[in-house]
């Protein structure tokens, strides 16, 4: 039976030595105990021992050499084979095991965190509207965070971020002009808080994601665009009765009427109440419905985004959601909140990421009509312009109407110039039975 | 329950002598503490109560006789040592770490060593530089070890009988300054061994403090009231290990911290409760974590350096009207 | 031979086979750690033998031993079993401080062994207070401490030799004056080079020994135990010996020349036995055979055992630093825990 001679360790720190010198050759015979070669170590020369008795058959290692411990230096053909067997030389396995696999643990763990990145990255190359509102309400948070224009102690960060506020906005009275516990509750105080201005590199933030989805909706989506004057005198009619003795909080608002309109014409027009699928969009956006491939996905349920102006500049678009199952009052509450919390930056993701279409009402603006820029995924937008006054001639007669253009912008894609009519005279029919809205 | 009033040297004999009863077991052995009565007079008249078999004069080894106490320890007493004073605890710091702290631990938890070792410790007595340490930091570093500082007059009595409990070693530091003061002791200790107590109730700012500090914490407190500023005093009582939860609940409660400790700065135990409170109560910051520390020189003899040098009443004061003011 | 005494052939045989187990044990743990099986620092007794096993067979299990960083021999001598030594050495939970010592830290306490202690002379004043308990508890139990010559030189071996006599504790100190404090020569080190010299000078017994002649060390060391047990004085006995193998595995022994190294192994304690014994007629090569074999395969056995032993999982990194929690004492106020 051979046996292994190898560099061994004699100290411990040693992960090398060096043989000088050997005092045996290929067949000499050895004792237990023998001198057979001579080390090099920090320490000085070394004797070399052997462990057991036998004939040199190799000397695999010529001096003067620097090898591992462990590595082979020569072989002996052992004259006992009876009672002891060659000591295992193998290094004590179990411990490095268990290292090794908690190594490579910590890897699985890094390749799970990649592997989010790389699929992020992807969707971020599609800019799909999902990740651009995303972002919108990111940077608003991000701003509460920041630390290179704005002090604040860490609890009133945490605060602020907790509630969504905006740091910039809050005056400091600690070191350095830092925001204090005591600065942020006299600013939570003080209920007047319009003007809570951005920073300019948040208004830039926005900016450039408004930017970016225009240009990619303008590049990837065939717009056609449609309109059709609407008459809403019967609307406003009954706007007025409505409201007479509600005060000015309780009003209903004629876009609380067009938006029930659009629901109810939304649920025999469905097709334009969905998103246009890229293979690589996040499955998160489609609520329900996952299938592969592109095209046409149907919503399954009719959430209106609302173009809000902001005061400083910049929009948002939260949604409300359910327009269908909403009364008008309950619809003018929720406008009325998401105005109000778009304002005050108070508005929460999924308010401002799952909007199946949008509108966009510039009649309080004075422009006649709007033809809109359609949010991706979504495959429709529609603008109301704002209420004229025409002298139609009807039944022979003479009448003064209040009439609102309605521009659709649709996906040629997956809508076609018919059914975009149809829709729109639909919702006008819708609106000349307000009460039934 | 009964209180009376003793001064802290008879509270610490009165611990003493209640050891000494209630267990067979246990004796004191020490420098000077049977025939001198202690260095301090901690120890007066027991030798005459107890004979030369329950309080043993030593000579001056103090490797060799903590050592002593780790083997006895080891071999089923249960000694109180008793070093005159945490400046010599250097010529015994080998028994104390590789030995006391290590034996459980090396043995694969067949050993234990039920040791208590008592040492004064602090500045204030114009004794100079060799003989006014505050090292409750080094032993406080060591795994293995408990560390105390019984404050109060309560603790002083209380605190012993609770170490002797404790399988493990347990140092017990008790500041030369608190010996002459007079305070109540009642039949019971305040509270577990191991844990802090808010000694006084505050919701602006948290004074952390331990030993010789406490009562300027204290002083510091009624006078920030006078100022409206209200102050809550934490006396840690256990070093090692610390009271984590109800020193970061006070902070939490606070939102400001202010840690007064005896040691020079570099390196103290307010620099490992600051990084405890920067690692756990971050969030509930509204300014950042103030020490109060002995300013690093060895310490002088004149009283007017000597007193520069330590943490004061007036500089706990001013540190919390800094940290509670805008600017 | 120096002393004659009512030793019987059995006796002798057995003393034989307990220092040859010794040897071939700390022979294959050299070798173990030439293949990295034990690791960090390796001190062998090859050589001193005699001195263990000599005290060793005198003493009682109620007795206490202190020992070296230098103690596989001793604690073999002792009755530790050689799975669980060895073992310790491996770091396997199945060690006697389930892995966490390693070599230099070999403690039992189910045979009064403690330690195992890597700073020279640290383990004197542990010998004195374990022997103050032993005089408190009135057991008849002594203490022995084992240490080697270059303790003398620390402080704490001069605090615990006054201790123990001014306090009249039940110690017996067993110094093995091995010649070299690692690679510094006694003459090197000590003014005064008789150490037992020194130990009387503190009021206490102290007698030089044969150390590589085990009858003379059992001798010596019955009759120091029985006067310890009697007067409850210390005792102090010098065993003059020297060790063949290197302060620790990595010594290229540059200190001292090999051809005293060659005198001393000529003299060495079982060599000189196995003489006395054949020359007596008392040991046939059969006989020791059986020996050699015997012990083989109880290093064998120590071998698989300690391969076999487990690694303590990471996840009790922190475990036994300190004692499981206890009851809290009396004094303590109602619910404040």
């Amino acid at each position: 039976m051979l046996e292994d001679i190898t560099m061994p360790s004699l100290g411990a720190d040693m992960t090398d030595g060096t043989l000088n010198e050997w005092l045996v050759k290929e067949g000499d015979k050895v004792d237990v105990g023998d001198i057979i070669a001579v080390l090099e170590t920090q320490k000085g020369a070394i004797d070399m021992e052997v462990y057991s008795a036998g004939t040199i058959t190799e000397i695999l290692v010529a001096p003067v050499a620097k090898v591992s411990v462990g590595t082979v230096l020569a072989r002996l053909a052992l004259t006992d084979t009876s009672s002891q067997a060659p000591l295992k030389k193998e290094r004590t396995e179990t411990l490095t095991t268990e290292l090794k696999t908690s190594d490579v643990t910590k890897e699985g763990i890094s390749q799970e965190v990649n592997t989010q990145d790389t699929h992020s990255q992807h969707d971020n190359s599609q800019e799909a509207g999902v990740n651009i509102l995303t972002a919108q309400v990111e940077s608003v948070q991000a701003e509460a965070m920041q630390t290179s224009r704005v002090l604040a102690s860490p609890i009133v960060r945490r605060l602020a971020k907790e509630q969504q506020l905006d740091l910039a906005g809050i005056k400091g009275s600690g070191p350095q002009g830092a925001i204090l516990l005591a600065d942020l509750n006299a600013f939570l105080a003080n209920d007047e808080h319009e003007n809570i201005s951005k920073t300019a590199s948040s208004e830039q933030n926005m900016r450039q994601a408004i930017a970016a989805a225009m240009a990619k909706s303008k590049q990837e989506i065939p717009h056609f665009y449609i309109s059709l004057a609407i008459d809403i005198s019967a609307a406003q009619q009954w706007l007025q009765r409505h409201n007479k003795n509600k005060s000015p909080d309780e009003r209903v608002l004629l876009l609380a009427l067009l938006l029930k309109a659009l629901a109810k014409s939304l649920l025999k027009y469905p097709q334009l109440n969905g998103f246009y699928q890229d293979a690589s969009l996040p499955s998160s956006v489609f609520q329900g419905d996952v299938s592969q491939g592109e095209g046409f996905k149907q919503a399954s349920a009719i959430h209106i985004g609302n173009v809000i102006s902001l005061r400083q500049g910049g929009l948002l678009v939260p949604a409300i959601h359910d327009v269908d199952k909403l009364s008008v009052q309950e619809i003018m509450e929720s406008l009325r909140d998401i105005t109000q919390r778009s304002r005050t930056g108070h508005l929460r993701t999924s308010e401002l990421t799952d909007a199946s279409i949008t509108v966009t009402n510039m009649g309080e603006r004075g422009a006649d009509s709007v033809f809109g820029v359609i949010y991706p995924p979504q495959v429709a937008i529609l603008g109301f312009g704002k209420n004229k006054k025409e002298l139609i001639l009807a039944n022979d007669k003479v009448t003064e109407v209040d009439k609102i253009t309605a521009c659709l912008s649709a996906d040629h894609r997956v809508i076609d110039g018919m059914i975009a009519a149809k829709f729109l005279n639909y919702l006008s029919k819708q609106l000349q039975q307000p009460e039934r809205l | 329950m009964t209180t009376q009033t003793l001064s802290y040297r008879e509270a610490l004999r009165a611990g003493i002598e209640q050891a000494l009863v209630d267990d067979e077991r246990v004796f004191l052995m020490g420098e000077d503490v049977g025939r001198y009565g202690g260095c301090y007079g901690v120890s007066k008249g027991l030798f005459e109560r107890y004979g030369d078999k329950r309080i043993i004069d030593t000579p001056i080894c103090e490797a060799g006789f903590v050592g002593v106490g780790v083997g006895a320890a080891l071999g089923g007493m249960r000694p109180i040592i008793e070093v005159m004073t945490v400046n010599f605890s250097l010529l015994a710091m080998d028994q104390i770490v590789n030995s006391a702290a290590t034996l459980r631990h090396m043995s694969g938890g067949q050993l234990n060593v039920p040791l208590v070792i008592r040492m004064a410790c602090g500045a204030g007595l114009q004794l100079a530089a060799q003989h006014s340490h505050s090292w409750e930091n080094f032993y406080a570093h060591i795994p293995g070890l408990k560390v105390l500082s019984p404050a109060t007059h309560n603790d002083a009595r209380h605190m012993l009988i609770q170490a002797l409990a404790d399988p493990d070693p347990v140092l017990i530091f008790e500041h030369v300054m608190l010996l002459n003061t007079n305070g109540e002791v009642s039949e019971q200790s305040d509270a577990a061994m191991e844990k802090a107590i808010v000694r006084k109730q505050g919701s602006d700012v948290s004074l952390l403090t331990y030993g010789g500090s406490l009562a300027k914490a204290m002083a510091a407190a009624e006078q920030l009231q006078a100022v409206n500023i209200s102050a809550e005093v934490v006396d840690l009582r256990c070093l090692r290990p610390l009271d984590t939860k109800t020193l970061l609940a006070s902070v939490k409660k606070t939102h400001r911290a202010i840690i007064i400790d005896e040691a020079w700065l570099t390196g103290s135990l307010a620099g490992e409760i600051s990084a405890i409170i920067m690692e756990q109560a971050f969030w509930q910051l509204d300014a950042p974590v103030k020490r109060i520390a002995t300013v690093e020189v060895p310490i002088p003899y004149p009283s007017h350096l000597e007193q520069a040098a330590l943490p004061q009443v007036e500089q706990i004061v001013a540190a919390a009207k800094d940290i509670m003011v805008a600017h | 031979m120096k002393q004659k005494l009512h030793l019987d052939r059995a006796h002798l045989l057995e003393q034989l086979k307990q220092m040859l187990r010794i040897r071939r044990f700390e022979e294959k743990c050299a070798e173990l750690y030439s293949q990295e099986k034990i690791r960090g620092f390796l001190h062998l007794y090859i050589g001193e033998e005699a001195i263990a096993v000599g005290i060793m067979s005198t003493l009682k299990t109620k007795d206490n031993i202190v020992a070296t960083y230098r103690e596989h021999g001793h604690a073999l001598a002792r009755g530790l079993s050689m799975n669980s030594v060895l073992a310790e050495m491996y770091g396997r939970t199945n060690g006697c401080s389930r892995g966490r010592g390693g070599s230099m830290h070999i403690f039992d306490k189910s045979q009064n062994f403690y330690g195992g202690n890597a700073i020279v002379a640290g383990g004197l004043p542990i010998a004195v207070g374990l022997a103050m308990a032993n005089k408190y508890q009135q057991n008849q139990a002594i203490t022995v401490c084992f240490f080697g010559e270059g303790a003398v030189a620390e402080g704490e071996f001069h605090e615990a030799m006054n201790l123990a006599v001014l306090w009249q504790l039940p110690v017996l100190f067993v110094c093995e004056n091995n010649r070299y404090a690692m690679g510094t020569a006694l003459a090197l080190s000590e003014s005064e080079t008789n150490i037992a010299k020194k130990a009387s000078s503190y009021g206490m017994t102290a007698v030089q020994v044969d150390g590589m002649n085990v009858v003379d060390v059992e001798a010596a060391s019955n009759k120091a135990v029985e006067q310890i047990r009697k007067t409850n004085q210390p005792y102090f006995l010098e065993c003059q010996s020297y060790r063949f193998r290197g302060h620790s595995s990595f010594d290229g022994q540059l200190y001292r020349d090999k051809a005293e190294v060659k005198l001393w192994q000529e003299k060495g304690p079982v060599i000189r036995l196995i003489q006395w014994l054949k020359e007596n007629n008392h040991l046939v090569e059969t006989e020791l055979s059986q020996i050699e074999n015997e012990i083989k395969a109880e290093i064998q056995a120590a071998i698989t055992f300690a391969e076999q032993g487990e690694w303590e999982p990471i996840a009790d990194l922190s475990k036994d630093v300190y004692s499981p929690a206890i009851e809290a004492p009396h004094n303590v106020s109602q619910g404040e825990q």
